[in-house]
């Protein structure tokens, strides 16, 4: 019996090694192991064995048996890894195709830069105001100290509405001042970007429609310093850290004093290029002491409060963000255009 | 405003380079906008006296000129000019020198002879003869003297010269002059000006009463109006230094009277005209409105039509002059004029921008009177011009003068606090340097009080005082503070943070950000097929537009939208996908009588590879995105004129109208020439910001299972899936969880005019639910479906 079940495991290990399918090795596993099995009918002769010799043949069987299961195993495993392996290499694919993008559409540059400074004020502490661009020529004008025949009306050239004599296309954001202090809630420090409209024919860098950002602070104590530290801090945020900013007087008829702020440039850093014309400083913006009289107009109280104000196009920024040369190509919407931001 | 330097050195000694100049006078308020000088581009050109000239020995249009150059020998050019004489005087570019034009001069041979330079037209060195009118007009510059041989031409014909160019602000009309200017360069260099002294010779006989009398009917218009008068005039051109300060300045010289009129007008600010006195008929100046249906011939030549509303110079019987535009054609100073009428008035500055703007004619001279000019400086002008007149030799000066000035401008006074100054710079200024800066500029200051003169209007509060100091202290001299002021808190509204999800989500659907003008032609209305009756035809018009295209303001986005479209597909982009975010402005009534409506508007407008329910999916994930997905319906419309009508619907949130979205009608799109189907939507922002909602709470997950069921059937095809949709919800109940339409068949299996529609529905309860309690409802859905909608099952 001994030798049959040394035999037995012989057969069962040199046809385990010899199964090349899954299948085969179903089928040896009912030969050896099954019912009615090879290694059963020994066993079963059993009873035929004395009493001695039976827990040694037993022992042996049982380690046959294990031998042979342990076997099975591992050649099933064997052959499920080659299977697999088969099975995967069927299944490669060229990684090098391209993959299939579910395309993000983009903002707008201006919506990209008006963000950028929306963000800059907000941190600062600015809120963001709006109001009509139809305006009153109150608002647009006597409310910000530019009296009927004042020069700057002619300068501006502003569109006026049919039939409706004291109505206009606002030419400047600066009537948001007014109807944010009108409000009556001090203090203010607020933002205003909006479309503004000027009679200039559409050429490479005119718009008769475009975008401007006015920026308002009123309080007690306000003073030039103040205008200067936040709109120092805007520009280095806007252009960088190490932008430099100077401010030259200048004049606006709704602040006094009033200044306007370059910013050295950003594409040569100060020394001079094609970008600053050779100056080393770019114009951003105007800015000022808001007027005594836009104050009391707007009620007010100039011996109590100061305030300062700015204001800047917002077309003339994107462009240079972005070296855009031609305005119009803001207005064409074509997507070849659009994609790049 | 030009300002040439040499010209500037006349009236302050300022010690420093021209860069020094531009840069400091920037700060201190005047903008330079660029410096020129012709100059630059000029070397190595002296003086030389032709010694001797001989034929070219193979050439006989060419001479060879032997010429004194201040070198120890002479020099040999050879030229082909034929104006030059032994003894001429002219200028020589030695080799090496650079001309006009970036020429450069090197030594050669012309026809085998060396040429050592070459001698030069007027031309050559970058002028013409509008400028040298003594200069050939073809042919070698000569000189009027003899000047030291080998010395440098730029010196000579004064060509070495930068000019710098201002930028000057509306409030400062007194440095639309050389001597406003000036007054600037010393208050910023803190140096003495040097006013140009004028003296009178005053030859002429006569009484100046006899000779002409001044009335002013309107001095509102003509606060004052002096005349004086120069006899035995001699017109011929003016010297070299004045016709170079005048052509530096931008002015084209014409004759000695004219040129003294134009350098006054540079130099003082103050606009001057001269009249032949023979032709003032009465020998009187009358100051007038014009007569309706008036009519003057203005020196330009072009007959002008007045109206009352404008000012003329008129004598007893005509207008001779447009005030403050132009003089007539009919006084005009002619070559043989024997007694000329200087004028130098004051004209109201409004009243000269709306008469130029009126007659279509802007003059140098209008453009000073509209800036509102000090009538003190009539004055100081009018004798200034009668001094060059003497200096030049070109008449004789009759004493005194008719001044009619019925309301003299006095000084005022503007009260100011050192310390509210101080406090509103945020510097710390001493009351003695406040009084210093102030008096570089001519302000009489005294800690309290400041007289300002008359030539500067733009001073009337202390806030116009602090921007004096300020800017003469130096703008970059205030310390740089952030506002310690009440604190704030930066943020944005509900309404702001709609508009950033709202372009947010646009973009993760892969569109791209449009920006439209926001006016446009009224012709739009039939491009979109809008009816004739229709709300939106009703605009807000401008009446001065850049052109019809121009001429309204929007009341539909979709225009804007379709043209952008249309760009693209123009272009050959294969796809586009777009939105807006932009304003219409719905007029409350017409005319208006107040503000418009503006409305914010979401557009989106697509084509390519997409249809009706992309569009439709991105509305309902917006809504979903705001948080109003349920509030969210659609309706489908027929009627809307842009639309294609068996694909478009209403989008409906609360119920109530939202917007449209659709295919655009085939005849729209053609119109825009889109040939492909375009879909759009046009979304009120304000509906969905109105019912916007980001307040959540959470939910709990689900405990027990979900049950799910199929159902298909064939219904006829005018039917909506929303009908069925409503009934499932309707007979299922509450315990319907979700109903999904998972399939839409037309085809060979199905009837014709009917499709198959299979939804699958969800049900789930607060227990696990049994097949019997959802057996019940799908029955009554079944059978509401049969009963209402005609529909019949199809086999599961």
């Amino acid at each position: 019996m001994k030798q049959k079940l040394s035999q037995i495991k012989d057969l069962a290990m040199e046809s385990l090694n010899k199964a090349e399918e899954l299948k085969d090795i179903d089928e040896l596993k009912v030969r050896f192991l099954g019912k009615k099995g090879e290694l059963t009918k020994i066993l079963k002769g059993m009873s035929s064995l004395s009493a001695e010799q039976r827990p040694e043949i037993g022992k042996l069987a049982n380690e046959v048996r294990s031998a042979i299961e342990d076997k099975l195993a591992e050649a099933k495993n064997n052959l499920m890894q080659k299977e697999q392996q088969i099975k995967l290499k069927a299944e490669s694919i060229d990684v090098t195709m391209p993959g299939r993008i579910n395309c993000i559409g983009h903002k707008h540059p201006m919506t990209i830069v008006i963000d950028n400074i929306k963000d800059i004020f907000i941190g600062m502490g600015y809120e963001i105001a709006q109001g009509p661009e139809v305006e009153t020529a109150y608002y647009n004008f006597e409310a910000l100290n530019i009296p009927e025949n004042h020069p700057a009306r002619d300068e501006q050239d502003t569109f006026y509405i049919k039939s409706a004599a004291d109505l206009l296309l606002r030419t400047q954001t600066s009537p948001v001042q007014v109807r944010v202090m009108q409000q009556g809630k001090l203090p203010i420090k607020i933002i205003a970007p909006g479309r503004v409209y000027r009679a200039d024919e559409v050429d490479a860098t005119h718009s008769p429609i475009f975008h401007q950002l006015e920026g308002l602070v009123i309080d007690k104590g306000i003073t030039m310093g103040d205008l200067k530290g936040a709109l120092a801090v805007f520009a280095k945020e806007l252009f960088g850290e190490n932008t430099k900013v100077r401010f030259r007087p200048h004049h606006f008829p709704f602040t006094e004093p009033s200044a306007e702020m370059d910013a050295s440039c950003f594409a040569c850093g100060g020394k001079g290029c094609r970008v600053c014309k050779d100056s080393g400083w770019i114009e951003v913006l105007g800015c000022g002491m808001v007027h005594p009289k836009v104050l009391e107009m707007a009620g007010i109280d100039s011996e109590i409060y100061s305030g300062f104000a700015f204001g800047m196009g917002l077309e003339r920024v994107t462009m240079q963000k972005y070296s855009i040369t031609d305005l119009r190509l803001l207005f064409e919407n074509d997507i070849k255009f659009l994609n790049q931001f | 405003m030009n300002l040439p330097m040499s010209w500037l050195a006349e009236y302050v000694d300022l010690n420093c380079t021209v860069k020094e100049f531009t840069d400091k006078i920037t700060l201190s308020g005047s903008k330079v906008e660029s410096v020129e000088n012709k100059g630059d581009c000029i070397s190595k050109v002296v003086v030389g006296k032709v010694l001797e000239i001989e034929k070219h020995p193979d050439a006989d249009k060419l001479v060879v000129v032997q010429l004194d150059v201040g070198q120890a020998e002479p020099i040999q050019i050879v030229t082909g000019a034929d104006n030059l004489f032994v003894g001429a005087y002219v200028p020589v570019a030695l080799d090496g020198a650079h001309l006009a034009g970036n020429v450069k001069i090197k030594k050669g041979k012309l026809r085998g002879v060396v040429s050592n330079g070459m001698m030069c037209s007027i031309e050559e060195l970058g002028f013409t003869r509008n400028d040298y009118p003594e200069a050939p007009e073809n042919g070698i510059y000569i000189f009027d003297k003899q000047y030291p041989t080998g010395s440098d031409v730029k010196e000579i014909l004064q060509i070495d010269d930068p000019v710098v160019e201002f930028e000057i602000t509306s409030n400062r009309p007194d440095c639309f002059s050389i001597i406003g200017l000036a007054r600037e360069a010393a208050a910023t260099f803190a140096k003495p000006l040097k006013y140009p002294q004028i003296t009178l010779k005053e030859t002429a006989e006569g009484n100046i009463e006899d000779m002409i009398s001044v009335e002013i009917q309107n001095p509102k218009l003509c606060p004052r109006y002096i005349a004086r008068v120069v006899k035995n005039v001699k017109i011929g051109p003016s010297p070299l230094w004045l016709r170079h300060r005048l052509t530096a300045s931008g002015v084209r010289p014409i004759n000695n009277i004219v040129d003294i009129t134009n350098y006054v007008m540079l130099e003082l600010g103050q606009p001057m005209h001269a009249f032949d006195i023979d032709t003032i008929s009465g020998r009187k100046i009358i100051v007038r409105n014009a007569v309706q249906g008036e009519k003057i011939t203005t020196l330009d030549g072009n007959l002008r039509q007045l109206d009352p509303s404008m000012l003329v110079i008129a004598d007893t019987d005509k207008a001779v002059a447009l005030a403050g535009v132009m003089g007539g054609e009919n006084s005009m100073v002619s070559p043989d004029a024997q007694a000329i009428l200087f004028e130098s008035a004051n004209f109201n500055g409004p009243n000269v921008r709306i008469t130029a703007k009126k007659v279509g004619l802007r003059t140098d001279a209008s453009a000073k009177y509209e800036k509102g000019l000090d009538p003190n400086l009539a004055l100081e002008a009018v004798n200034r011009a009668v001094q060059l007149v003497e200096e030049l030799g070109c008449g004789e000066v009759v004493k005194s003068m008719v001044d009619c000035y019925p309301q003299k401008r006095e000084k005022w006074q503007i009260n100011y606090s050192s310390d509210k100054i101080n406090s509103l710079l945020g510097t710390n200024i001493s009351s003695q340097e406040m009084i210093d800066l102030l008096g570089r500029l001519e302000i009489e200051a005294d800690g309290e009080k400041a007289i300002i003169p008359t030539f500067r209007p733009d001073l009337e509060t202390q806030a116009d005082l602090a921007e004096e100091i300020a800017r003469l202290y130096g703008y970059d001299n205030i310390e740089t503070t952030l506002s310690s002021g009440t604190p704030t808190v930066g943020k944005k509204t509900k309404r702001q943070i709609i508009e950033d999800k709202i372009i947010n989500t646009m973009t993760a659907f892969g569109l791209c950000e449009a920006m439209n003008f926001s006016f446009e032609s009224p012709k739009v209305f039939d491009k979109l097929n809008i009816r004739k009756d229709s709300n939106l035809r009703n605009t807000v018009t401008i009446s001065n537009p850049l052109g019809e295209d121009f001429s309204i303001m929007r009341t539909t986005t979709l225009n804007g939208m379709l043209s952008s479209l249309s760009t693209n597909y123009n272009r050959r982009n294969a796809q586009a996908g777009l939105f807006e975010i932009g304003k219409i402005y719905i007029p409350k009534q017409l005319p208006l009588t107040e503000l418009p409506d503006e409305k914010s508007v979401l557009t989106i407008g697509m084509y390519g590879k997409v249809d009706f329910y992309d569009i439709k999916g991105m509305i309902q994930e917006l809504c979903a995105v705001l948080e109003i997905d349920s509030k969210l319906d659609f309706e489908p419309k027929t009627d809307v004129e842009f639309m294609h009508p068996g694909r478009c619907a209403e989008v409906l949130i609360n119920g109530e109208y939202a917007g449209v979205i659709g295919e655009i009608h085939p005849s729209v799109s053609n119109n825009y020439a889109i040939g492909t189907r375009v879909y759009a939507a046009v979304i009120n922002i304000d509906s969905l910001a109105d019912n916007a909602d980001f307040e959540k709470t959470y939910k709990p997950l689900p405990k027990f299972p979900a049950v799910s069921r199929d159902i298909a059937m064939l219904v006829k095809d005018e039917i909506n899936v929303k009908e069925i949709e409503s009934i499932i919800k309707q007979m299922g109940g509450k315990l319907v969880e979700s109903i999904k339409l998972f399939d839409v068949y037309k085809g060979k299996q199905i009837q014709q005019n009917y499709k198959s529609v299979a939804y699958n529905i969800t049900f789930r309860a607060d227990h696990t639910l049994t097949d019997e309690e959802v057996n019940l409802p799908m029955k009554k859905i079944v059978k509401t479906l049969e009963e209402k909608l005609s529909v019949q099952l199809r086999d599961k």
